[in-house]
């Protein structure tokens, strides 16, 4: 008897999928995100902004109302694809938003492409070949990449701060890699000259080494760091006496290191930096959304202002709804209308206007911003610049940019782009 | 006949396994159940070593991360650039064979030590290993490692398929759960039992110990290449973080959680492990939880588990079933 039943338990669960199939008048979102390691935070504050855009539309769109599913990750590839799956065979889920990190990102792609029925819309993940190199017909993108996330950087500080001989070091990885070759096409075509690279292992906290080598005649030094690898770096280049100025990547000058506490990241003052938000933007989509964002949760259960990651989730949101909107909530037919209306949105995002380009990669605003005095004593950043329609191909025709090669040590031929091939 | 020997509840355990696909979804089979039998092949060749040979080594996922990436590098993948894409009939005997010779080399070295210290040789081993393969370009791709690592297709069987991939798995645990209750019995693992229980008698009896220990971690590394191989096909893509120090961890947790005496208990650790990664966000959302907090009812879960039963599921077993024999015992007034 006790083995019967325990046998007819056992049938039923794995019967359960067949159960938890979604009603006709529902639609379920699944949202994948990191919400373990070092990303756990920007994860957080993610799930919290797929909400806060749900909830202005009552989690109700054309009529059918929403569902999510939270799939937790630890940013490790593997663990992704798996509960992506999870997602869709399990939870049956309508679209995933998410993933958060690079290698995730292009874990994904590769996923979508079994799914052909399903929609993936990015949640923050910024690795270029997610929709550069052979990209899925499914998998949308309505943030820019990390290249294009150091785009615009290096013409200002040609431009204005004169600045045309530097130095670079940045993460020994892929984002490491994609976020200087934004900034290293932007400086080369400008006029600047790269006269040395050092890469340095994510994690590893001694850059003595590359301290003592820093050349002395150079203008800058661009620093691709992040997180408690750009404190540390700070911390011993003060330490050393070092001086010259500093030029930032996307990650380097972020809240966490801003915030951090020590006097490290007072050498970061006056740096510049870019990315794809400006905290103190002052066009009414962005602090229209800051408020919102603001208002909706309560101060200890949110960051002061939102994140880089917050940003990303929210804007995939947004672009779904807009999406499901005007396919009026019809996933019939391999989802084909709701593929449609995304391949065509002009989304407007609190960073501005965002649309596709063929590879279904978001063409938008960058902003340059600059460190700055805040009014608490801590550093902040201060908007100083901004480029619009930034596209996948930094400016260039398809074919100049794949002659680059893929972001790598060696990726970007500084004379030979400075002399315009 | 050798079938009368295996008791009928085998049987239908067995058969149970092979009718599964019947009712079982495809994400139950390639999933849950893939997954299973990958991370228990992993945790049986750490049952192997530390059940019969007193050494808990916690290298064994590096050894199936080394088979993986072997397959990866040596056979076709995403990165054409890293990649040869020689056939698989060369790159599967490659694949076993340097996952063995680095198992063989890692093993010498820590053989020499006992107890804890054998812990933190493997442990440091499989540090360098992660940090290695983590910063390595040329050969490991470094921080992206390898994607669009798929199966040949043998037999014109599309090997990823829920289906046979889920019989794959299956065929391959059973073998392996085969070759280490065969290996206990014979005269090799008599003789590495004897080694774990009082290497001195056993050297002076004429049996060299060390090449014993060395000898089992080569065997070992068999069952975790095969557990890496497929775990590289399931994912279709390994990096670092495949084999890093928490995947080595969970291989520990997987054996103490199911059982270290015997070669069951790892499989058994396997499911409850899978089971708690992939539901643990739901059992919170049951309750009403937030998901972000799933990595509690995971830590609970196996707390309970070491807490009620040192010796794993199977010692939980075991005392319910001498409970009942000593009832039975008891009422029947005893017997010889």
């Amino acid at each position: 008897m006790r083995k019967s039943l325990l046998g007819a338990v056992a049938v039923a669960a794995l019967m359960l999928p067949g159960a938890a199939l979604a009603q006709s008048g529902t639609i379920k979102i699944g949202i994948l995100v990191a919400l373990e390691g070092a990303f756990a935070t920007g994860g957080q504050d993610g799930v919290r902004n797929v909400e806060l855009a749900l909830k202005q539309v009552n989690n109700t769109i054309a009529g059918k109302k929403i569902e999510t599913v939270v799939a937790p990750t630890d940013t490790k590839p593997d663990t992704t694809v798996r509960m992506a799956r999870k997602l869709v065979e399990q939870d049956k889920v309508d679209l995933i938003i998410g993933p958060l990190s690079g290698s995730e990102g292009i874990a994904m792609r590769d996923f979508a492409k079994t799914i052909p029925d399903k929609v993936v819309i990015n949640g923050i993940s910024g690795a270029l070949e997610t929709t550069w190199v052979d990209p899925a017909p499914n998998f949308y993108r309505f943030n820019l990449d990390g290249s294009q996330w150091g785009y615009g950087l290096g013409s200002y500080v040609v431009k204005k701060k004169g600045w045309k001989r530097v130095a670079t070091i940045a993460a020994d990885y892929s984002f490491g890699y994609t976020n200087f070759m934004g900034f290293a096409v932007d400086f080369c075509k400008s006029g600047g000259d790269i006269v040395q690279r050092f890469w340095q292992p994510l994690g590893q906290s001694d850059f003595g080494g590359i301290i003592a080598q820093l050349p002395d005649n150079v203008d800058a030094i661009y620093l691709g760091l992040g997180g408690t690898d750009a404190i540390n770096f700070l911390n011993q280049y003060q330490q050393a006496g070092e001086k010259t100025r500093l030029i930032g990547g996307t990650i380097m000058a972020d809240q966490t290191v801003l915030t951090a506490k020590g006097r490290a990241k007072d050498a970061l003052k006056g740096t510049p930096t870019s990315g794809p938000f400006s905290a103190d933007n002052k066009d009414p989509a962005w602090t229209s959304y800051v408020k919102l964002y603001q208002e909706s949760f309560p101060a200890n259960q949110r960051l002061p202002s939102p994140s880089l990651f917050g940003l990303g989730y929210y804007t995939a949101t947004l672009a779904a709804i807009k999406g499901l909107e005007a396919a009026g909530g019809d996933l019939s037919n391999g989802q084909a209308k709701f593929k449609e209306a995304l391949n065509k949105l002009q989304l407007d995002s609190p960073v501005g206007k965002i649309t596709l380009n063929e590879n279904r990669q978001a063409t938008g605003t960058v902003f340059v911003n600059e460190v700055v005095d805040g009014p608490d004593g801590n550093m902040t950043s201060k908007m100083v610049d901004k480029t619009e329609n930034v596209n996948q191909t930094l400016g260039m025709t398809t074919a100049q940019f794949r002659a680059l090669g893929l972001p790598s040590r060696d990726a970007v031929d500084c004379a030979k782009l400075r002399a315009g091939g | 006949m050798w079938t009368e020997r295996i008791p009928a509840p085998w049987w239908v355990f067995g058969l149970i396994l092979l009718l599964l696909p019947i009712v079982a979804s495809d994400f139950w089979l390639f999933q849950i159940m893939g997954w299973t039998f990958i991370l228990g092949m992993i945790g049986l060749s750490l049952m192997f070593l530390a059940g019969y040979g007193g050494m808990v080594s916690l290298l064994q996922m590096s050894i199936a991360g080394m088979a993986g990436y072997m397959v990866a590098i040596l056979g076709p993948s995403g990165a054409a650039n890293v990649s040869l894409g020689l056939s698989w009939w060369i790159v599967l005997p490659a694949a076993f064979l340097i996952a063995a010779l680095f198992a063989t080399i890692s093993g010498a070295l820590a053989v020499r030590t006992d107890g804890i210290y054998t812990i933190m040789i493997t442990l440091a081993i499989a540090a360098a290993f992660f940090y290695f393969t983590r910063q390595n370009y040329s050969v490991f791709n470094g921080y992206s490692g390898f994607n669009l690592v798929l199966p040949p297709q043998v037999f014109g069987v599309n090997w990823r398929d829920p289906l046979p991939f889920y019989y794959l798995t299956l065929a391959c645990a059973a073998l392996c759960y085969g070759a280490v209750v065969y290996l206990a019995r014979a005269p090799f693992g008599l003789a590495l039992q004897g080694v774990r229980d009082n290497p001195r008698r056993m050297a002076a009896l004429g049996f060299n110990v060390t090449a014993h220990r060395v000898a089992a971690y080569a065997l070992a590394s068999v069952f975790a290449s095969t557990g890496g191989i497929l775990l590289v096909w399931q994912n279709a893509q390994i990096a670092p973080g495949t084999i890093g120090i928490s995947s080595a961890i969970d291989v520990l947790v997987v054996a103490v959680v199911g059982g270290m005496r015997r070669p069951l208990g790892p499989f058994i650790g396997a499911f409850i492990y899978v089971l708690l990664q992939v539901f643990s966000t739901d059992i919170l959302g049951f309750f009403g939880f937030s998901a972000d907090r799933f990595k509690l009812i995971i830590g609970i879960g196996f707390l309970a588990i070491v807490l009620f039963s040192p010796d794993g599921v199977l010692g939980l077993w075991d005392r319910w079933r001498a409970g009942v024999a000593a009832r039975k015992a008891a009422t029947t007034g005893g017997g010889p």
